[in-house]
């Protein structure tokens, strides 16, 4: 059993993966003797050596396409992207190869990669370094998209996503890097792939978010409860394949709902939530599904960060708009 | 002031356009058979461009890239190769592609808008050709290392065009290769063309061989109608990779004779007196030129290959025409090991639909 903050449980899991399978290699930038900008490999160039955690050149496009190289040779390759706000030169390799490359060859070729990237706002960072974006990668058909929201999910998740055959963009809410520590047993565990997790049980109404975004949904839910309002609070975790069979069933016991994403509103994985929930669940509704977004605007440089992300106040306010239906 | 860094850029030819050697024949051009092999390989593959080309016209192929005029460059590299290294193609190197053990069927399958057809039955880990242009050279680095990390010696050849020279991706595989010092050889085929826009216009590079100087890679450049040059100077540096002595940048210079693809016509921005011109540079009468004068080619030689490439072609068409489509839920198939059950109602809907 290991103390671990969200960011040393990628480390334990990245080891874990290294060790257990020496085809798993690491390459980004600055990830070699610097451990990564957030630290996240530090020590696994002296355990594992130059030739399995590989800092390349600043080149965006290329690690991706040579994660796509080495997947198709047998290897998995684990890219680190620094921030989020530099992923998208990557976006061609994803969506053009990494994504289609078992499909276009009838499985002759594989992809089994993992890109990680830090995302999200909340630390005060400066331009292009607080964004969160996953619809766009949600949109890739494919690929998995992966967020964990906890150090255990994040250890659990990540082994998963490194052990998967395809290609798994795993994004790290990096507001919650370090915000708790939680004891891992680092026991080599994988956490389910393609599945929501209930972090809170409660029949009035559900909270769907994933990210950073569960902190304040969980102390909305905690708020509510004082109150004798028992939300549900369900951790997306793997947006794409997006696990609806969960959340419907949740909402077809609490027929409300409220989605929470940090990300802008329209074309968000909330959208698709919402419309999971039109499609297949309305008979259940008691109340309209409601969304607590970031806005459609550009992300705000840090003095006006807060004022974009969503709040435990406005959850609570939407939680309390939905909950006033009859 | 100090010069600090200077450079040159070779260009090799052995047989100018009339087919006269200009100077003495590599080693491997020795072997009669050796060049009615290379020869052989570029007649097959002009007889399957003609084909495809046609198949298309007739509304039985999709849009279609013929290499017309670029035959010794696709196939003097896949020449110089191993069956062990891995061949990495743009779209235009059907004749590589031919000589590695690509069924023309898979290749007809493929523009025929079939994926099987990149489910190659012979070079099992080649890539598919790449639409995306210039993407896949940060592949070809990635093939190299697994090549490096595994010490194995086998060697990644990647080939894309003049205008994919002008892409970061390009640079980038070529620029990280060289720090990694990667067994992968880079190979231009430069047809002076993309789509409209000429060479002039892509890049104010004296030459295209010179990016490679500039990543710290070894950049030279050949007579890419010439395909003994193709094949000595591609094949020196596949040996000299696989050596573990770094990548290299080989510049095919050459020609497109043709549209640029089927859906293209090219009198709207290209002269046919240029065209016409540069008919008499092409790579298989300069070859056939040279065999004829030193008698080692005859007439009946000549029109036996024509029938053999024809009915090679024939029976690569036939196998096509034949294959039927794959049922609609193939498309589910392959989108990964094993489909979620997000996507099993989808693929129901598909079934549904197909059965009814
Ligand atoms: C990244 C990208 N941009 C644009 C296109 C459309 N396109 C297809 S081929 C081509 C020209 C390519 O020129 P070159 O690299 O010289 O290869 P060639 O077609 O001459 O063999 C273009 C612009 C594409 N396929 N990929
Ligand atoms: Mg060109």
């Amino acid at each position: 059993m290991t103390e671990a903050t969200l960011v040393e449980a990628v480390g334990l899991a990245l080891a874990c993966a290294m060790e257990d399978d020496e085809t798993v290699l690491l390459l980004g930038e600055d990830i070699g003797v610097d451990g990564g900008v957030f630290r996240a490999t530090a020590d696994l160039i002296a355990r594992f050596g130059a030739g399995r955690v590989m800092d390349t050149p600043l080149s965006e496009s290329l690690f991706a396409g040579l994660a796509v190289g080495l997947g198709a040779q047998g290897f998995r390759p684990v890219v680190e992207y620094q921030f989020m706000g530099f992923i998208y030169p990557a976006i061609d390799q994803i969506l053009n190869h990494a994504g289609r490359l078992r499909n276009r060859t009838r499985g002759r070729l594989t992809c089994p990669l993992v890109i990680r990237a830090p995302f999200g706002g909340g630390i005060h960072a400066p331009e292009h370094h607080s964004e969160s974006m996953e619809a766009l990668f949600a949109h890739i058909p494919g690929i998995r998209v992966v967020i964990p929201s906890s150090p255990a999910r994040a250890y659990g998740l990540l082994l998963a996503a490194i052990r998967d055959p395809d290609p798994v963009v795993f994004l790290e809410p990096k507001r919650i890097y370090r915000a708790l520590k939680e004891d891992i047993a680092d026991d080599g565990i994988a956490a389910p792939l393609d599945q929501c997790f209930t972090l809170r049980a409660g029949r009035d109404m559900t909270l769907v978010t994933w990210g950073a975004m569960v902190v304040e949904t969980l102390a909305a839910a905690e708020i509510l409860a004082a109150e004798g309002v028992e939300a549900e609070v369900i951790d997306v975790a793997t947006l794409k394949p997006l696990d609806m069979a969960a959340i419907l069933s949740s909402v077809e016991r609490t027929g409300r709902c409220v989605i929470v994403h940090e990300a802008p509103l329209s074309g968000g994985v909330g959208a698709e939530i919402a419309a999971g929930l039109a499609n297949r669940g309305l008979v259940n509704l008691l109340a309209p599904v409601q969304r607590v977004a970031g806005y459609d605007t550009v992300m705000p440089l840090p003095r006006l960060e807060t004022d974009y992300m969503p709040t435990e106040e406005r959850i609570l306010r939407t939680a309390r708009r939905v909950l006033a239906y009859a | 002031m100090t010069q600090i860094a200077s450079f040159t850029i070779e260009h090799t030819r052995f047989l100018d356009p009339k087919g006269q050697a200009t100077q003495a024949l590599p080693a491997f051009a020795q072997n009669r058979e050796a060049l009615i092999d290379l020869y052989k390989a570029m007649v097959l593959t002009r007889t399957f461009d003609a084909k495809a080309v046609s198949l298309q016209r007739t509304g039985r192929l999709g849009t279609y890239a013929s290499s017309l005029g670029q035959e010794a460059v696709p196939v003097g590299t896949a020449a110089a190769m191993r069956a062990e290294d891995v061949f990495l193609p743009s779209f235009r190197e059907q004749g590589g592609q031919i000589l590695r053990g690509v069924r023309m069927t898979e290749i007809l399958l493929y523009w025929g808008g079939d994926e099987r057809g990149s489910d190659f039955a012979g070079p099992r880990e080649d890539f598919p050709i790449c639409i995306p242009v210039g993407t896949h050279a940060p592949h070809a680095a990635g093939v190299a290392r697994a090549f490096q990390l595994r010490g194995e010696a086998r060697v990644a050849v990647c080939v894309f065009g003049d205008g994919a020279t002008s892409r970061g991706d390009v640079y980038e595989a070529m620029n990280f290769a060289g720090v990694q010092n990667l067994p992968v050889v880079f190979v231009v085929n430069n047809n002076l063309w993309a789509i409209s826009v000429p060479r002039s216009r892509q890049t104010a590079a004296e030459t295209l061989a010179q990016k490679g100087i500039a990543a710290g890679i070894p950049g030279m450049q050949v007579d890419g109608n010439d395909v003994i040059a193709v094949r000595h100077a591609v094949g020196l540096a596949i040996e000299r990779a696989r050596a573990g002595k770094g990548p290299a940048l080989v510049e095919a210079l050459t020609y497109r004779l043709s549209d640029h693809t089927t859906a293209d016509d090219a009198s709207r921005y290209r002269d046919d007196a240029e065209v016409s011109a540069r008919w008499k540079e092409e790579p298989i009468s300069r070859l056939r030129q040279y065999l004829i004068e030193s008698e080692t080619w005859t007439k009946a030689e000549e029109e036996t290959l024509i029938a053999d490439c024809a009915a090679q072609v024939e029976a690569a068409v036939s196998e096509y025409l034949a294959t039927p489509p794959l049922p609609p839920t193939a498309m589910f198939d392959h989108l990964y090991a094993v489909l979620p059950t997000a996507l099993a109602e989808q693929r129901a809907e598909v079934e549904e639909a197909s059965e009814s």
